[in-house]
């Protein structure tokens, strides 16, 4: 094509050649940013985690209804199978099970020790509801276990309280939970899972399980719930992944 | 020598066509016309017009960075499980199912790193885009862009000349139906992207939106057609630009063309 059919002055072909180069700076700026799946760096990285941390509170406090439920299914709708993990190299079992105790502590007027018969004596909800992972991938099963804040009327935590942790015995695997979701009517301490006691694999003998988080927040192999009035942190949620993972 | 910029005050008048009038007429002769380009007539050197908004470019712009970031992190994000359709379930059909795409174009190093490059610019890609579209509603600028059905005909016509069938350039106003087509196609995708988005990002808080694009897999899939559907508006896009028209990039960066086709200003 010849060139004076589209640029008819001189000047105007400088300017495009200029707009040109400037276009060509900016794609080159954006894949040197996309190049080797950069993170950010020390310079972008902080940035990022704060306004993770803005999304957070947007999360909790704009678009979380303590009152929404999620959407039960029907049992028969489950899907095959629903993938685990943990985090320690074998998987954590109990060596004597009955020995085991949940333990609610911290900011609390009635610390509690709460073994599995304790705890399967107390209200108990169950629901066929859809699992949400952070990965992208999602499936159907069965819960059943007590109410979040069953556990809550019982401790009487105090006016400070505002968060709780919850600890696992997979390594150092834990999560911290604002109050308002762990106060969610679908929020659950679970021991069964598709009509079964729940399996090593899924968390025995109890795990926290909750329809309105992401997987990656409820915490299996449970030990304790403490009650903070700081914000506590989490296995993944330390490394950067979003705290709230609300959803 | 830039005229200045037109005041926000007149945005209900920047549709009109503005033509400026070169105080200093370039001395390069009268542009050839090769026999299968449209005639253009008109003086030697092709009048300075006023094109496009600062508000129109500077989102414009922004887009293509943050679109760029968005697409290169959710890449990332779709490495962590690159196929769709609940477990158990049959999978949707995908023709990037188990992809790994190269590491230059994944941003975030890894899941929660381009989670929150994700989530971070999500801001800036809705606050640009509706800064865009509150310009096209209060400037009038949108009658010029929106594809209606009466442009249906203008579009069979524009066709017909792409293909060679039709000899004259359809007469057109500052975009050709097919460009309004393009255009309109492109909005309504950049909402649909958002949209999926919020679907995908609480898909409890957003049931109603979940629900409406066929579930939260059905969501991720269609978040994710709308990229390849964006890619591959963009490469045509910049080829047009490239090969029909150079001077719209001169436009699209200053706010003013000089180039063949002054009259659809």
């Amino acid at each position: 094509m010849a060139r004076s059919d589209q640029t008819p002055s001189r000047g105007a072909a400088e300017v495009d050649r200029r707009g040109f180069l400037k276009l060509a700076a900016g794609a080159g700026t954006a894949s040197l940013v996309a190049a080797c799946g950069w993170d950010g760096g020390d310079l972008v990285r902080p940035r990022l985690l704060s306004i993770s941390r803005l999304n957070d509170w947007v999360g909790e406090k704009v678009l979380y209804s303590p009152t929404r439920l999620a959407r039960t299914y029907d049992p028969s709708e489950r899907s095959r199978s629903l993938p685990s993990y943990f985090i320690s190299r074998d998987m954590p079992t109990l060596r004597d099970p009955s020995a085991w105790r949940l333990s609610v502590d911290g900011l609390v007027e009635r610390p509690l020790s709460l073994s599995l018969d304790d705890l399967r004596r107390l209200p108990s909800t169950s629901y066929t509801v859809k699992h949400h992972c952070v990965e992208g991938w999602s499936a159907i099963a069965s819960w059943a276990g007590v109410p979040v804040s069953a556990i809550v009327e019982r401790c009487h935590p105090k006016s400070t309280a505002r968060y709780i942790m919850f600890r696992s015995f997979d390594s150092d695997y834990s999560n911290g939970w604002d109050m308002a979701s762990a106060m969610h009517p679908q929020s659950i301490l679970a021991h069964s899972m598709n009509d079964q006691p729940l399996g090593p694999d899924h968390g025995a003998p109890l795990r926290l399980y909750s329809p309105t988080k992401l997987g990656y927040k409820l915490t299996k192999y449970l030990v304790s719930m403490t009650f903070t009035d700081t914000r506590p942190g989490g296995y993944w949620e330390d490394q950067g992944y979003p705290w709230f993972g609300g959803i | 020598m830039h005229p200045p910029g037109i005041p926000l005050s007149s945005l209900r008048r920047s549709n009109t066509l503005t033509i400026v009038t070169d105080p200093t007429p370039s001395a390069a002769p009268a542009p050839t016309v090769s026999p299968e380009a449209p005639a253009v007539p008109g003086p030697p050197a092709p009048p300075l017009v006023r094109r496009h908004h600062w508000i129109v470019r500077l989102t414009h712009w922004a887009t293509v960075v943050v679109l760029a970031g968005m697409i290169t992190s959710g890449l990332q994000i779709y490495e962590a499980y690159s196929r769709f359709g609940n477990r158990g379930a049959p999978s949707f059909p995908n023709a990037f199912e188990g992809a790994h795409f190269p590491s230059t174009v994944r941003l975030g190093h890894w899941l929660a790193g381009a989670l929150n490059w994700h989530f971070a610019l999500m801001w800036p890609l809705i606050t640009f885009g509706l800064l865009y579209a509150t310009y096209l509603v209060a400037s009038g600028e949108w009658r010029s862009l929106l594809f209606r059905p009466s442009d249906v005909p203008g579009a069979i016509d524009m066709t017909k000349y792409y293909l060679r069938l039709r000899k004259e350039h359809p007469v057109q106003g500052k975009h050709n139906p097919l460009q309004k087509l393009a255009y309109t196609t492109v909005v309504v995708l950049g909402g649909l992207a958002v949209l999926t988005g919020l679907a995908i990002y609480k898909p409890l808080q957003f049931s109603w939106l979940t629900a409406a694009f066929g579930g939260f897999q059905a969501a991720r899939y269609w978040h994710f057609w709308i990229v390849w559907i964006f890619v591959g508006f963009s490469i045509v896009h910049v080829l047009l630009v490239f090969v029909v028209d150079p001077a719209s990039l001169r436009a699209m960066i200053t706010g003013w063309y000089r180039g063949r086709f002054p009259s659809h200003g």
